[in-house]
């Protein structure tokens, strides 16, 4: 009986700690974020960017659209960094803030959540070790995404995880960037090497040589069979032992390890020797062969290192990145600066951490145009979207997506700080639905359509059904216990669903069908007893909970909530 | 007086009057064409995992390789294949082996996405499987459900590539037992009131995004899933029109419910079925793995092929049985064998392929893939993957020399190789 009693009280304890902790949260979200730093500002930066992006715009004689309002900026932002649409209780606190720079200093606030270096490091680990299984045992993919959310949570330097992630070395466990390399293991094989190669190459420098691995380049000159076989030789001395990956530097017979290429129909291999396709002087003299990789790959003067996380990480926040596909950018010509270099500059400037372009990009120009365009014709349009003068209509990811229901099925903002069943059901919920709705794997920035079984998982899957039903704490049924009147519940639920107001007609529209329900007609009657009843034809047949729960289902299912835009 | 129609005289006499026992997906006149009238379909029988050669199609009794399993005579007097498939062996007249299948990926993932494409796996770029590519050089205008459909599936989703993932496989879970999401869960009334409140909102999103909205499909797709949830061909993945016996015949399984929706699926004008069997990653106890899993396989291919020969519409239809890879001549400590892509067999019934045939051989207690020289050892007579599928392609009616602009921009063809004209009964 004493434990049942230690064991209540302890619970109450908990319980009591958590609202504590929740009250103290939502003090603070509901509260201004704090303007930033003189030193953090990034005002100039940002300047130099949209000058670049209007001279072209003048240049092709391009139409550019209008802007959109905050809370539009402030959804695209929540689906880039969070993978969610943003919470009401988030919407209702950016709503009053009236604060300068509000969408500069949301975003830093933004970077210091939790939700951001999870589903950052999620999405920058598909760059690095791809969605694959990978190789049993030796390659942990949670360690790796748990390390990058560490790295992006403190707001480490994107160069010297770089260079972490080539030169690894120790236990995938302990060492999570050695999963980089271990990723690449094959079976019977030992690490291959091309497969480190290409990835280096497409990940850290945003150019794809895959091809020169068996014959030059048929498109590109610049990449020739030689610079892909002298770049793998750099991983040549990496090996995998049970004390993880570690760098041999002599063989058996005491010769030093070196990279053979057997060609097709030769008997032996030939000795192929590391070497860097570009700008040998970058090589440092000294150190293991990846360690001196690392260093050229990450050179200051490398605009490649650059330009290619730039354009990933405009990629993310766009949904389409600047140059397609990612990692197939034009090679950087000399005395040529575009947008990626600019971003590029600036990020390196400040110390190449990825807070710098996220936040230059969300305050760019870019960032808030519209995504309506007034273009007559097809082809006006087209010009507009490859000038970037319109926001690209983008289909949201599958985690995007289901991450938004959950979110919008709340009205509090789902966290680390949530309710540990609330987290647990997100969890299980994400896992059911990507099963189902597919994943976009490695090519999560190609641009698709949405598929037959997509539109019916989202119109009767019971994901859907469970989070637009009028039922204990989901945020339809606050948002119908709470709202003063059905002008504001249609607002809550738009805002909960859309991160908008409603347009007069769809006002209109649902309003109509909100003042014809049964508890409608039931309080004009209580109001007009004397009036003749309806006959059984013109009777209402649905209740108020029927009509928000058909409300927020049309919302999930309209294109809106599943395109960015 | 003949009173004793054949089924094609049947459904003539039928189809002349206006009525049709096909489900409602073709017209009556093109439901009732049988053979090589009737547009070719695919069904292709994927074994996951990586099926062994040595105790289904190609076993060596006898020999170090062989292992425990035994061989038994078949309808092809010149061919015996292995005691775990006694009912296929009735039917082997009707089909070809290839026992000379080689590939060089041995991992899962690998040997599957070359041996579902034809192409060796790359970074840059997906290619489609062979059924996505049918898919979308066949279109059937006259079907709601669609093309491309996998049953039982694996976690590896038979993809459109390049092509685009609207034509990725649809994928049915448990095959024979109902659809998921294909019911709304409120009343028609109220689900006619969601879709025009979803009017209102969609013409709200579309008002000034006239051709960006287009571009998204969003629309044109809702409109085709609404139409499939209404559609009376959906009845072609349900099975209680069927006999008890004909559903006994295929075995209470997922795969053989698979392969009895998969014939209805035909029947219906779908161009490319996959149903999967899993389990064959037999590294520990291999043949006992394969006993189990030939209880499975056997009834089900066995009663399928003749099902559609019963019908007349084995001449119209690909019956292709493959997996990644085969499995190691050497038997390991676990008494499993692992995974051998240097060669491996495939079985090929219907579609105009040859029958009573069998096409390559494998030497024996061989355990090496190569030569001390690091030279590959190759089956006789070697079959490649891509040959094999340029070969299905150009029967379908596919132009497999067709090249398609890739997103990476690159041309790239349907078939890496040319077709194999015997392969074919009538070349």
């Amino acid at each position: 009986m004493r434990a049942v009693v230690i064991l209540f009280a302890l619970l109450i304890a908990v319980l009591v700690l958590k609202a504590v902790q929740v009250a103290g949260r939502v003090e603070q979200l509901s509260g201004s974020p704090a303007p930033v730093a003189d030193d953090q500002q990034l005002g100039a930066a940002v300047a130099r960017l949209n000058e670049q992006f209007h001279r072209q715009w003048q240049a092709e004689n391009v139409q550019v659209v209008d802007s959109v309002d905050d809370f539009s900026v402030l959804r695209r932002l929540s689906l880039a960094m969070f993978g969610t649409v943003p919470s009401l209780e988030d919407i209702r606190a950016f709503e009053h803030d009236d604060q300068p720079n509000r969408i500069d200093r949301w975003v830093v606030r933004m970077l210091q959540d939790s939700r951001y270096s999870d589903y950052f490091s999620e999405r920058l680990a598909r760059s690095l070790v791809g969605v694959e299984e990978g190789p049993f045992i030796v390659f942990r993919r949670d360690r790796m995404t748990a390390w990058l959310a560490q790295q992006l949570h403190k707001d480490a330097s994107w160069s010297q995880m770089t260079k972490e992630l080539i030169a690894a070395e120790g236990l995938w466990t302990d060492r999570p960037a050695a999963n980089f390399i271990t990723v690449a293991r094959m079976e019977d094989e030992g690490l291959n090497v091309n497969k480190l190669a290409g990835r280096t190459v497409r990940t850290f420098l945003g150019q794809r040589i895959d091809c020169a691995q068996c014959h030059d380049h048929p498109f590109d000159p610049a990449w020739k069979q030689a610079d892909f076989e002298g770049l793998a030789a750099f991983y040549c001395q990496a090996s995998l032992s049970p004390g993880g990956v570690t760098d041999y530097k002599s063989g058996e017979d005491k010769q030093e390890v070196v990279y053979k290429v057997v060609d097709p129909g030769a008997e032996t291999g030939r000795v192929v020797p590391s070497a860097v396709p570009f700008h040998p002087e970058w090589l440092p003299a000294d150190g293991g062969l990846r360690h001196r990789l690392a260093a050229w790959v990450t050179h200051k003067d490398n605009r490649r290192f650059e330009r290619a996380i730039a354009n990933r990480v405009w990629g993310f926040m766009l949904g389409k990145p600047l140059h397609e596909p990612v990692d197939d950018l034009p090679h950087p010509v000399d005395g040529e600066t575009d947008a990626l270099d600019i971003l590029g500059q600036e990020f390196r400037a400040r110390g190449d951490r990825l807070s710098v372009l996220i936040r230059m990009i969300a305050m760019s120009d870019v960032f808030r145009l519209s995504s309506e365009s007034s273009a007559d014709d097809e082809e006006t349009y087209t010009k507009q979207v490859q000038a970037w003068s319109v926001f690209p209509l983008v289909r949201l990811r599958p985690e995007q997506v289901i991450g938004s229901l959950f979110q919008a099925g709340h009205v509090r903002s789902i966290d680390q700080n949530s309710n540990p069943f609330v987290r647990v059901t997100k969890f299980g919920n994400e896992n059911d639905f990507l099963n189902e709705y597919g994943d976009l794997g490695d090519d999560e920035l190609l641009q698709q359509v949405g598929t037959i079984p997509q539109a019916l998982l989202r119109m009767n899957g019971r994901f859907t059904a469970e989070q637009s039903k009028v039922d204990g704490f989901s945020a339809p049924a606050q948002i119908l216990s709470f709202s003063p009147d059905n002008a504001a519940l249609i607002d809550n639920c738009y805002l909960a669903c859309l991160c908008r107001h409603p347009a007069v007609d769809e006002r209109a529209y649902f309003l109509n069908l909100l003042e014809s329900t049964t508890e409608a007609a039931a309080e004009k009657r209580q109001a007009n007893p004397e009036a003749p009843a309806a006959s059984p034809e013109s009777k209402p047949t649905r209740t108020r909970a029927q009509v928000v729960e058909d409300l927020v289902w049309t919302l999930y299912n309209s294109p809106e909530f599943s395109w960015n835009h | 007086m003949h009173l004793n129609p054949t089924r094609r005289q049947v459904l003539q006499f039928l189809s002349a009057c206006g009525v049709s026992l096909a489900l409602p997906a073709m017209t009556a006149r093109a439901a009732a064409r049988r053979r090589d009238e009737r547009p070719k379909s695919l069904i292709t029988l994927w074994m996951n995992g990586g099926m062994s050669q040595l105790e289904t199609w190609d076993p060596h009794p006898g020999t170090k390789s062989g292992g425990e399993v035994r061989d038994i005579a078949t309808t092809n007097k010149d061919v015996r294949i292995s005691e775990l498939l006694p009912q296929m062996a009735e039917q082997l007249h009707s089909c070809m082996l290839i026992r000379s299948l080689t590939s060089k990926e041995g991992d899962h993932e690998r040997g599957a996405a070359f041996v579902k494409t034809g192409y060796r796996p790359e970074p840059t770029l997906k290619y489609p499987t062979l059924g996505a590519i049918a898919a979308h050089e066949l279109p059937n205008s006259e079907l709601e459900i669609p093309q491309y459909v996998t049953l039982a599936p694996d976690r590896i989703v038979p993809e459109g590539g390049y092509l685009g993932n609207q034509f990725d496989a649809f994928r049915v879970f448990q095959p024979g037992m109902g659809l998921s999401n294909l019911k709304s869960y409120v009343s028609p009334e109220r689900q006619a009131d969601r879709l025009q409140g979803l009017n209102v909102v969609s013409r709200q999103f579309e008002q000034r995004r006239q051709f960006g909205a287009k571009r998204t499909l969003h629309q044109n797709t809702l409109d085709r899933a609404l139409e499939m949830m209404s559609s009376e061909q959906l009845k072609a993945f349900e099975l209680d029109s069927e006999t008890s016996g004909v559903k006994a015949a295929y075995g209470d399984t997922s795969f053989g419910r698979g392969c009895l929706v998969a014939r209805r699926l035909v029947e219906v004008g779908v161009r490319s079925i996959e149903v999967t069997l899993p389990g064959f990653d037999t590294h520990v106890a291999n043949h006992s793995g394969h006993v189990t899993n030939c209880k499975i396989l056997d009834p089900a291919i066995a009663t399928l092929i003749q099902e559609l020969r019963d019908r007349e519409l084995l001449d119209s239809t690909i019956v292709l049985c493959i997996s990644e890879f085969g499995r190691t001549p050497g038997i390991n400590p676990a008494a499993g064998r692992d995974h051998w892509p240097n060669w491996f067999s495939c079985m090929i019934a219907g579609g105009g392929f040859r029958e009573n045939t069998v096409i390559g051989s494998t030497p024996t207690d061989v355990f090496e893939g190569k030569k001390a020289d690091g030279k590959l050892i190759l089956p006789a007579e070697p079959v490649l993957v891509p040959e094999l599928y340029a070969t299905i392609m150009a029967t379908m009616g596919i132009d497999f020399r067709k090249e398609i602009l890739t997103p990476i921009g690159r041309p790239i063809r349907f078939a890496d190789a040319l077709p194999s004209a015997y392969l074919l009964k009538n070349p």
